[in-house]
């Protein structure tokens, strides 16, 4: 038991790899929140009337709604007229490729192991890099819009394509959604936009990568993917933070719409910093992520991997409207430590012939509290629809908690939805199994463990589960139960 | 607005109540009525069941209904064929001794006026929901059922409540239950609508489970489709008891029942059972609770549901194992079968775990008939109806299986085969 404990208190004192913080001149908007900010947004990013009309409006529903409280998660109320708005890294002029991008720039995103000046040269996958509030650059973007592939930050995207951004700005997620979804109508500063046209399939992975850099800032990033007709794109988006002694917001909102025969699959690695071992510090990440899959036979796929964040509440959904259209979910989630992880998934079925799937892994330990809150609607004329929803917990120590919260609501005779949840701990038969075979505790765990969440990580593109092995590994390595 | 519907009702409640037991508990819970209000459907708990609209369009009268003439005849024709053993009739909501048959023998059943015991009030919590807090400051007079220590009681007590009202009034009803250590004993229990006039049954029924006991208790709710109906059943159950608990839904307006188990203590054992058999408009909501307090307790929750026409079923099962549980094993199932294009179906599987070394699990299904299962009873030259009747008759009989008196079981077995043969 005494190593055990030895194992567990190393891997808890175990520090944030992307810890730290680089000072540069940053334009910032002044702290607060008010109809005065929100058009010094605008105006920053030379925004069209009609942008910030929107904006406006969302402000003004946001004032009327109340913060929820439903999660199973515990928070000291975040003043968010004590955040800033707009932080953005000072640039003399705009840069028109990656070569006139400031160097220091580029140089924090070869800290975190994504160079996006050798992505130039290597084939692989686009990046979209959002630092703070703005875009810094996007790779691979002439390859790309050679096959009429639009990827780019949002803001360049209000401005080279306004009609596409008004057609399905808030067309997935309206602006009066919830408390966080308005609040980032309001305020949203930069994030990436991407479309692909009828009949093609993007050759590469597309990625963005956040970063929050500046103290006492709020990021709020909009992501919107339109595949049109026929069409395939995969996406990643990954985010790190600096290691601060203060809660940081991050509430974001993506939208994905597929047209007919259209398939996204979105996949997320998410490790903000999670707060030091004591539970101090650490990013507030809020988001809301949903897809239409508005034409028959589309596909909507979400992988993701959350291992970071003080507390997570982060529900990303599926529309299944068109007919014989599917939905997936895959999802890891490690809390440690006192993080608080709130996440699942919405299936809504309204065509014929629908599916969905969730398969969804929580492994909680230390002092944290890990939730699975997911919902499975099949509507009246949702004919044959189909779902599967597995939610395994995984309890590490003593002092953390599981909780499973699924609602399914059934209105057609013809659905079959099935769910099925276990919680248990490593099994002392499976550490021993290991043992007799040369395996120590800590290989086994992490043996049994990968095993475990090997259903989900098998969905990511190679580049990120990589990566995301490599957290979990760092997450609970030893962590013997 | 909630205030304002609940203070009319407990104010009509209680001008035509005769409240004079337990004063200093009741004006409590009255307080904490009115306090707390009628639950909206904002409330995640009453979330599919829109009680406060319901009692809103139904009950005209707040006020508690007056007895009304029971005859041996109505009782004889309530039991079930071969009945043997003792029962306790409730008129209305209000004990009847006369019309009852208790032999008191391995048990004491006294009013709970009369009994005034220190259990009353302590294990059905008024905080937990407000119909509880209605029905402890409104009830008339109760029962208090005391199985001894030792003691093995061979034949199941039957409590038949008797309901009808002329006007949609309230029946609330109050029983208490109380099973030393060592003891055995069994209940059952009918509600009996005597016509189709709608009444808004509120029933409390305590259960303390002590050390080393065994007890079963087994419900049918089949009452008219006007009834409107809302139970709160709590249980503690002590070191090493076993308790099981059935609750077959049939018949009603709305049926509410929150059922809670709580293991208080280690090598304890407590199972729910549940099938809801619905058509018509019937809305039944079977909220149940499990609460894992100590180490090495076992808990086993089954409910079932077949839905016709454009009933609606609503099943909630929470499971919370506490920090110091460890070593529990918790299972929990749903299943259920939609017969219509129109019934719906909510369910809530949840659990909420803080201990490490635990085996839980929930499952849940929504589906039809196995299309393989009978094409297999086709091909063997059963008709198709026959067929589907004979798989839900299956599906059902899982449940059924748990109540442990045979002719209660026949009385259930025969309103179930009734209903399938009638809807397929």
């Amino acid at each position: 038991m005494s190593k055990d404990n030895q194992i567990l208190e190393e891997f808890t004192s175990k520090e944030y790899e992307h810890g730290w913080s680089v000072n540069y001149e940053a334009d910032e908007a002044p702290i607060g929140l008010n109809e005065d900010i929100i058009r010094w947004i605008s105006a920053k990013k030379e925004e069209p009337q009609w942008l910030l009309d929107w904006r406006l409006k969302a402000f003004k529903a946001w004032l009327d709604m109340k913060e929820p409280e439903w999660a199973n998660v515990t928070y000291p109320k975040i003043d968010l007229q004590a955040l800033r708005y707009y932080s953005a890294p000072k640039q003399s002029k705009k840069p028109k490729n990656l070569d006139e991008i400031d160097p220091e720039l580029l140089q924090i995103y070869e800290r975190l192991g994504i160079s996006l000046n050798e992505q130039k040269r290597l084939q692989g996958i686009a990046v979209d890099a959002v630092l703070d509030s703005v875009s810094v650059g996007t790779t691979f973007k002439e390859t790309l819009s050679k096959l009429g592939i639009v990827f780019c930050s949002f803001s360049e995207a209000v401005q080279e394509h306004p009609e596409l951004i008004k057609k399905y700005l808030g067309s997935v997620v309206p602006m009066t959604d919830n408390y966080y979804a308005a609040l980032n109508s309001a305020v949203f500063s930069d994030g990436s936009f991407c479309y692909i046209p009828s009949g093609v399939r993007c050759p590469m992975e597309l990625s963005t990568y956040f970063r929050i850099n500046a103290a006492n800032t709020g990021q709020f990033e909009r992501t919107l993917i339109v595949a049109e007709d026929d069409s395939y794109v995969s996406y990643l988006e990954g985010c790190t933070a600096p290691q601060r002694d203060e809660n940081q917001l991050h509430a974001a909102v993506v939208e994905i719409y597929a047209a007919k025969n259209a398939e996204v699959k979105y996949s997320t690695v998410q490790n903000w910093f999670p707060g030091d071992k004591n539970g101090k510090g650490g990013i507030y990440n809020f988001v809301t992520k949903r897809g239409i899959c508005a034409g028959d036979n589309s596909k909507i796929s979400w992988t993701q991997v959350e291992t970071g964040s003080a507390v997570t509440w982060k529900y990303p959904s599926c529309i299944l409207k068109g007919d014989n259209s599917v939905g997936e979910f895959y999802s890891v989630a490690v809390t440690n430590n006192y993080q608080q992880a709130d996440t699942g998934t919405k299936m809504i079925h309204i065509g014929k012939n629908t599916k969905s799937r969730i398969v969804s892994k929580g492994i909680s330990a230390g002092h944290s509290q890990n939730s699975y809150r997911g919902q499975v609607q099949v509507m009246k004329r949702a004919t044959n629809a189909r779902n599967f929803s597995q939610c395994d917990s995984l309890l590490m120590g003593s002092k953390c908690g599981a909780h499973t919260f699924p609602y399914i609501d059934i209105q057609n005779s013809s659905a079959m939805v099935e769910h099925e949840a276990t919680t248990s701990k490593i099994g002392e038969d499976q550490l021993f199994y290991c043992n007799q075979r040369g395996i120590s505790s800590e290989d086994a765990v992490a043996l049994i463990v990968n095993g475990y969440a090997k259903e989900v990580l098998n969905q990511l593109p190679m580049e990120f589960a990589v990566e995301a092995q490599k957290l979990l590994a760092l997450t609970l390595e030893g962590s013997v139960g | 607005m909630a205030t304002a519907i609940i203070t009319d009702i407990l104010e009509t409640l209680l001008k035509s109540s005769n409240t004079t037991s337990f004063p200093a508990i009741r004006e409590k819970a009255k307080t904490l009525a009115l306090e707390k209000g009628l639950p909206e459907i904002k409330e995640e708990e009453y979330k599919f069941t829109a009680i406060q609209r319901k009692l809103e369009k139904s009950i005209t009268d707040f006020s508690t209904a007056k007895n009304i003439s029971l005859t041996t005849a109505h009782i004889q024709d309530a039991l079930p064929e071969g009945y043997e053993g003792d029962f306790l009739v409730f008129n209305n909501g209000r004990v009847d001794l006369e019309l009852s048959k208790l032999s008191k023998q391995g048990y004491e059943a006294t009013l709970l006026s009369s009994s005034a015991s220190d259990l009353f009030g302590t294990i059905a919590k008024n905080e937990k929901d407000v119909f509880t807090a209605i029905n402890t400051s409104g009830f008339e007079d109760g029962i208090h059922i005391q199985v001894k220590k030792n003691q093995k009681v061979e034949k199941p007590i039957h409590l038949l409540f008797f309901n009808q009202t002329n006007e949609g009034q309230v029946i609330p009803t109050r029983v208490l239950i109380e099973i030393e250590e060592n003891a055995e004993a069994s209940f059952l229990e009918n509600s009996i609508s005597l016509d189709e006039t709608p009444y808004f049954f509120n029933q409390v029924v305590e259960v303390k489970a002590a050390q080393n006991s065994k007890s079963h208790y087994a419900k049918l709710q089949n009452e008219s489709r006007q009834a409107v109906s809302v139970s709160n059943f709590e249980t503690n159950i002590y070191r090493d008891a076993v308790f099981s608990h059935t609750v077959i839904s049939l018949n009603g307006d709305m049926v509410r029942n929150n059922l809670s188990l709580n293991l208080l203590d280690s090598g304890v054992e407590g199972n729910m059972y549940g099938l809801y058999l619905l058509n018509g408009k019937t809305h039944v909501d079977n909220h149940t609770n499990v609460d894992h307090t100590k180490p090495n307790s076992d808990s086993n929750e089954l409910y079932k549901g077949i839905l016709a026409d454009s009933s609606r079923g609503v099943f909630n099962g929470k499971i919370f194992v506490r920090q110091d549980a460890q070593k529990t094993n918790a299972f929990q199932q749903n299943n259920n079968i939609l017969l219509s294009e129109d019934a719906t179906i909510n369910t809530k599987p949840q659990l909420e775990i803080w201990a490490d070394d635990v085996k839980c699990s929930h499952g849940c299904t929504t589906g039809q008939l196995d299309e393989e299962a009978l094409f297999y009873l086709q091909a063997r030259g059963i008709a198709k109806d026959q067929a589907k009747g004979l798989l839900l008759f299956a599906f059902a009989g899982e449940i059924l299986e748990h109540i442990s008196d045979e002719p209660f079981k026949n009385h259930i077995t025969n309103l179930v085969k009734e209903r399938l043969g009638s809807n397929i």
